[in-house]
Formats: C-alpha cells, structure tokens, sequence
C-alpha cells in the first residue's frame, strides 16, 4: 500500500465520522456520535501514517522532504491538523455537535486534494527555492492557524444558525452548545490560530530573508496572509468594543476565513512569485 | 486664556481618539481592505504598460493616489503610521492604569464577590476548621504565588492568585508592533536592495538599486569563479550555485558557494544567489556541408567574425547570438543568427541556426548546409545584493510579538478564593475563581483544584 491509497481510505474515513457527526445531531442519537469520535481518531492515526508513509517513500525516491511541499501534501496536512485540533476541543468541551460543523472542513480538504484533477498527488522533488529547513517550520505553523481557524469557522456558523432561533420545532438548534460558549469558544480558536498565522508569517518572512534577502516584499500572498492577520487582529480587538459581541464577532470570523482560504487558493489567480500555492 | 483652553480641549480629544480601540478597529480593517489593492493591480511596472491597460484616463487618477506603488504611498504610509500612534498612546494610557493592579503589594479580595460567581464549586468535610486549614494552607501554597487568609465570622478564607504579571502581555506584542515599524524605518534610510548579473570570470564592485534604477558602489568586489545549473531527471532544476570570490582592494579574501537560501553575507552586505542566465559562447564552432560532394568542414569562431567558408563555398558572418528564437510561434532556443554572402555575387542571406536543431539549415534547400557543432557554454549568474541594518531589529520584534502573544492568549491571571465556613458538625467549602481570560477553562480549573483539596 502506498501513502496515495492509504489517504484516499482516510479521505472516505472522515466523510464516514462527518456523516455520523451530523447522524447524531439531527436525530438526537448518543450512539453515532461516540462511533464518530472513534473513526476520527481512525481517521487522525491513518492521516499520520498517511503522512509519514509519503516522507519515508520521497527518502526511498532519492529526494527526501518533509511532505509539505506542494498543495496536496498541505491539503492533507490541513485536514490532519483540523482533525486532531476538533478532536482536543471534543475532548476539552464534551461536545459532539461541534463534530457536525468541523469534521465536514476535515473531510473537504482531504478529499479535494484526492480527488480534484487539477491537484496531482505525486511526489515531486524540491525545486531550489524550497530546500530549506524553514519549510517545515512556516507551512506547518501556517497550517496549524489555519485549522484553528477553520474550526472557528464552524463554531461560528453554528452560532449564526442557533441565534436566529425563530420557528425552530426540530429542536435541532436546542441541541446545539450554548451562545456564550459557542462565542468564547470562537474566541479560543481565534487565539490558537492567530499565535499561529503570527508564527507562520514570521517564519515565512525569515526565510525570505535567508533566500533573497527582503523579509517583506508585499508578493501577493504574503500580502493575503497579512490581510488575514488584519482581520483577525480586527476581531479581538473588536471584542473589547461595547456592542461588539455574539453575532458580529461570528461574522468577522466567518470573513478572516474566507481570506484564509483566498491566500492559500485565490492568490494563485492573481500575478505574484510565491513559489507553489 | 480661551483659545488655551481650545487647545488643551482639541489635544485632549486627539488623546482620546487615538486612546480608543475603535479607532484601532477603523484603521486595522483599512489596511486589510486597502492591502488587496496592490494584489490585484500589479505594482511597479512601467507606465506604458498601465497606459494600455487602463487607458489614459484612469491611469491619471490611479497615479494621483499612488496606486502603482501603493504599499510605498503617502496614504498607506499614514495608515501605518496612525496605527503606530494609535498603539502608542493606548498602550500608555491603559498601562499607567494597569501599573496599579500589577504592582500592588496586597491586592484587595472581596468574598462577598466571588460568592456570587457563576464557576464554583461547593462540598462538605467532616473535618474540623483547624484541622483544614493546616492541610490546605501548603496546598494551596504549592499552588500559587500569592495567597492570604482572612478569618470570617465563622470559619476562615484563603485567597490565591497567580499570573498577575501576565497582564502586560498584550504591551509586550504592541511593543513589538513598535520595534516592527522601528526596524522597518532604519532598513529603508539605511538599507538598500539591487541586483548584479555577473558573467563567470567576471569581477563587479557596483549594483543596479531595484528602486531607483541607480549604481550603487560597493566598497568591495564581487568575482564569480564559475556558475552552475542542475537539473532532475523531470527537468525541473534542482541546484544554482555560483562560486563566488571577494576581493579587497583586487585581492581575493573570501571564496564561498552560494545556492538558493545560503547567501554570502560580508561586512553587513548580504549576496543572493537569484536567477541566471546564459552569455553569448565566444567560441563556436560551426559545420559547413556540402550536399552535393558531402565533404564537411568544421571551423572555430567567434562572434562578429567574417571568414571564407573552407571549401570556397563563400563567405560567412556570425551576427550575433540569442537565448530564444521564435519560429512560428515555437520558441528554437538558443540560437546563432549569421548572414552568407555566395561567391557569385548573389545577394546576402540571413541564416538561422538553432543549437538545438543542427538539421534547421535543410529547410533553405541550398547546397550549402551550415549547423552549430559546439560552442562553450557561459553562464552568467543573476545575484540579489542587500543591505539591511534593520534586520535585527525586526527579528528581534518578531520574538517579543511571538512571546507576548503566548503570554497574552495562554497564561492567565488567575484569582481564586477557598471560604471554609462550619456548618453543623461539618465543615462546608466554597472554591470559586476568575480569570481576565479564557473563562472556558475556569471550570475545569476549580474542578482540579476542589480535587485536590478534597480527601
Ligand atoms: C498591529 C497592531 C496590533 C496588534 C498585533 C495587537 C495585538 C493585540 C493582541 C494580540 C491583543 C490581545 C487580545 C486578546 O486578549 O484577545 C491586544 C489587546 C489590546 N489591544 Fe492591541 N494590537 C495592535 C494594535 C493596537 C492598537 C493600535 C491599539 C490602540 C488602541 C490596541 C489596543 C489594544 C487594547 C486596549 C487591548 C486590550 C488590552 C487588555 O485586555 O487590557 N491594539 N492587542
């Protein structure tokens, strides 16, 4: 078995817990829920070995890399990275229903990387630019922020869809945590994942400076991520402002994640130099 | 005396505007919304190029705000700079307020206060109050850095608290957010960024500045001994490496390889391995074939050279090299362009002659069919050369943010009470605490200390 095919079981592995996820949520079943948790830990350990079959296999092609070097192997690093961080808040929190909001994000990234044609999933060596150890360092701390906030994301949603409460008879939005945690909760995300943007784009800026010698150059993406950074110092400050709770908040988050998601995919439509998207 | 009293009150409004977080909010989304200009158009190109993509008329005003180097105008410069000044001041005002919650000796408790909040927890021991309170006194001790007892009306208090200090970590990140912009400031006056192209054998001591266009002297020269390119099975390039030698005064005193992400760094000077490109071969050697006797002659020249072609089939300029020819909208490569002057006075011919493709020459249909055979390779290597005293600075902004961040969103002030209060034969215990952040965690906190407490 390669790494290509153990990732392609993990990518139906966690479409199998986000269904079960969402199962236990709409029709009120303890017992889906406890199964989901299980296969996303099936899911997390086969995403490791995943991993880590696809670097020990780039040794065996004589071009060894941590696999983090192209957009799959990010794909794949990103769901792993939203999978064990939902799976430490599940554990923190007992709360399933956020399992509906962020295994789906999981199961989304894995599967475009497995499955989208643009996207090729072979092992590539290094071109000049990217040896260097601050690869792995900068992608793997970008990555982390970006699961962070990923997360937020979906508790976010969840938060919009349970404070508009009106004619709710299902009860599905009883069933979901409460706004004040659900807020902190976005909250505690943010924070995880601005520490790691602010990591990432240090990271990234040093190594620029150690390749070509400007630790700023306002490349399109570096421009994205600082963008992103914006947005998100934007919210917790915000937070400090009267009349800036819940809802607002929510969507500030909602937005910083679209612009996560424009530095990492939509840069690529735009004219710039960073080295691979 | 009035127009005083204006002054103070406009200044003392100023400081109130730049003290307050909304302003923060108002000018942090500012610069997201406006930093996506200069993704979406292209910065720094030459005006023709915006003229014919924008025409004249919006070329005028997109110039007028500075739209083509937006991140280096006036406007955007302001921004940063409010942001500065924003930080500035509000890091003041609410430190000086803060200054008396971080360094008092004896903070005040209030138990009425923690009795009312929402995390606590509450259980009973058969054990008598004294008897608890020698066991939880070290307890809590070990626990925390700062605890106090009070006696109540009928039982006793201990109060803890640790993590005060880390209150003044959101001041270390805006700190830094300050030493950013400091080592910003002295990398663009004192610092300076161009390029060189270097052919191999060649010795530089100027650059061409990326921002002027301007020479600028090196006190130093720069020799590139050789330039090397290689390339993986697939194509794809694996390796640029020049060597490269540093000369005083014409003598070498430093000799190092450089490759992408491992420059050479001299006195302060920072030299980048960047791009590449091939020169002009001063050699080539050619091959003249006749079709009809099928004799062939190689002959050695070099560039801009006229000869007769051996075999008296005429004569043969090398015009000139380029690094592409385009041949139908098919890129040749690198190719030698030559003109051949028959000997029956027949007008002059312009020849092509793709390295790549030694049977291009057939096409004329001519007797004569002239190919590249060789030619030496000569490669010139592309460096970045950057100067940026600032640097350090900002690397050393980058760890006070990292830090103050780490303080700021995982270590917390945490204040906590423990009431024992007899109740009957039994005693009855209240643990109940708060922190300035990350109230989630609060629960779980109490838990493991009521944990610890309990037999
Ligand atoms: C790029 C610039 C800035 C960065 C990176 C930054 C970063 C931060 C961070 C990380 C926090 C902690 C938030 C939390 O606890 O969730 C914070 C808090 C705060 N920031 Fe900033 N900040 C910046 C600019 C400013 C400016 C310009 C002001 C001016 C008013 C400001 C005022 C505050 C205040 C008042 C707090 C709350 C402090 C407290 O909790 O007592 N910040 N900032």
């Amino acid at each position: 078995m390669n790494s290509s095919n153990l990732l392609s079981i993990v990518t139906f592995t966690y479409g199998l817990a986000a269904f079960l996820y969402i199962v236990s949520w709409v029709f009120k079943k303890q017992l889906p829920g406890k199964i989901a948790t299980w296969i996303t830990i099936i899911a997390v350990v086969g995403n490791t070995g995943g991993i880590a079959l696809r670097w020990i296999e780039s040794y065996r092609l004589g071009i060894g890399h941590a696999p983090l070097s192209n957009m799959y192997e990010s794909l794949v690093f990103f769901a792993w990275t939203i999978g064990v961080i939902y799976l430490v808040v599940e554990q923190t929190y007992k709360n399933r229903t956020i399992g509906a909001f962020a295994t789906p994000l999981a199961f989304i990234s894995i599967a475009y990387a497995s499955l989208s044609p643009n996207i090729s999933d072979r092992i590539q060596p290094l071109i000049p630019a990217l040896k260097s150890n601050w690869l792995i360092a900068h992608v793997a701390t970008c990555f982390i922020g970006y699961a962070a906030f990923a997360i937020a994301f979906g508790v976010s949603l969840i938060y919009l869809l349970k404070q508009r409460k009106t004619g709710d008879k299902t009860g599905l939005l009883d069933r979901l945590p409460e706004l004040g945690f659900l807020d902190e909760l976005t909250h505690q995300m943010v924070t995880i994942g601005f520490l790691f943007l602010t990591v990432g784009i240090i990271t990234g800026a040093v190594w620029a400076n150690s390749a070509w010698g400007t630790y700023w150059s306002w490349d399109p993406k570096e421009t994205w991520s600082l963008i992103t950074w914006f947005i998100y110092a934007t919210l917790l400050h915000a937070r400090m402002m009267r009349g800036w709770e819940g809802k607002k908040i929510a969507y500030l988050s909602i937005i910083g994640f679209l612009a996560v998601m424009f530095t990492y995919f939509g840069v690529n439509l735009l004219p710039g130099l960073h080295s691979y998207g | 005396m009035n127009k005083e009293k204006g002054s103070a009150d406009f200044f003392g409004r100023l400081w109130k505007l730049f003290a307050s977080v909304r302003l923060t909010v108002v000018i942090l989304l500012s610069l997201a919304v406006t930093s996506g200009i200069g993704t979406i158009i292209p910065q720094n190109k030459r005006p023709d190029e915006y003229l014919n993509a924008y025409g004249e008329f919006f070329y005028k005003i997109l110039s007028v705000f500075d739209i083509f180097d937006m991140y280096h105008s006036w406007w955007f410069q302001f921004l940063l700079l409010m942001l500065v000044i924003n930080v500035v001041v509000c890091s003041t005002k609410r430190f000086s307020a803060l200054r008396k919650i971080i360094f008092v000796k004896d903070p005040s408790f209030d138990v009425s206060k923690f009795r009312n909040f929402s995390n606590k927890e509450e259980f009973s021991d058969s054990r008598s109050l004294e008897d608890l309170k020698r066991i939880y006194v070290p307890i809590i001790s070990r626990r925390f850095g700062y605890k106090r007892i009070e006696e109540t009306d009928n039982g006793f208090c201990i109060f803890a608290e640790k993590g005060r200090w880390t209150r003044i970590g959101v001041y270390i990140v805006h700190f830094s957010v300050i030493l950013l912009l400091i080592g910003a400031l002295i990398g663009s006056f004192l610092g300076f960024a161009g390029s060189a192209n270097i052919p191999e054998g060649k010795t530089i001591n100027k650059i061409r500045l990326y921002n002027t266009g301007k020479a600028q002297a090196l006190d130093f020269g720069i020799r590139c001994d050789s330039f090397n390119v290689k390339f993986y099975d697939s194509g794809a390039p694996s390796e640029y490496r020049s060597t490269l030698t540093i000369l005083e005064q014409g003598k070498p005193v430093l000799t190092k390889d450089i490759i992408v992400n491992d420059p050479l760094r001299y006195k302060g000077i920072n030299i980048f391995q960047s791009n590449y490109g091939k020169l002009s071969p001063e050699n080539i050697t050619l091959n003249f074939k006749n079709r009809i006797t099928g004799i062939s002659y190689n002959k050695k020249v070099s560039l801009g050279q006229q000869f007769d072609i051996p075999g008296n089939m005429g004569q043969f300029i090398v015009k000139g090299y380029r690094n592409s020819y385009d041949f139908g909208g098919y890129n040749l490569g690198e190719t030698i362009i030559g003109i051949l002057i028959p000997n029956n006075n027949g007008s002059p011919v312009n020849i092509i002659l793709p390295m790549r493709f030694p049977f291009y020459d057939n096409m004329r249909k001519d007797d004569l069919i002239i190919s590249v055979k060789g030619y030496d390779q000569r490669y010139y290597t592309g460096l970045q050369i950057t100067r940026d005293p600032g640097v350090w600075v900002v690397y050393s902004g980058f760890a006070v943010m990292i830090i103050g961040c780490f303080i700021t969103f995982f270590m917390f002030h945490q204040r906590f009470c423990i009431e024992v209060s007899k109740s009957g034969k039994n005693s009855r215990i209240m643990v109940a605490g708060t922190a300035n952040k990350n109230k989630l965690a609060m629960q779980s906190r109490i838990k493991s200390i009521v944990k610890s407490l309990r037999k």
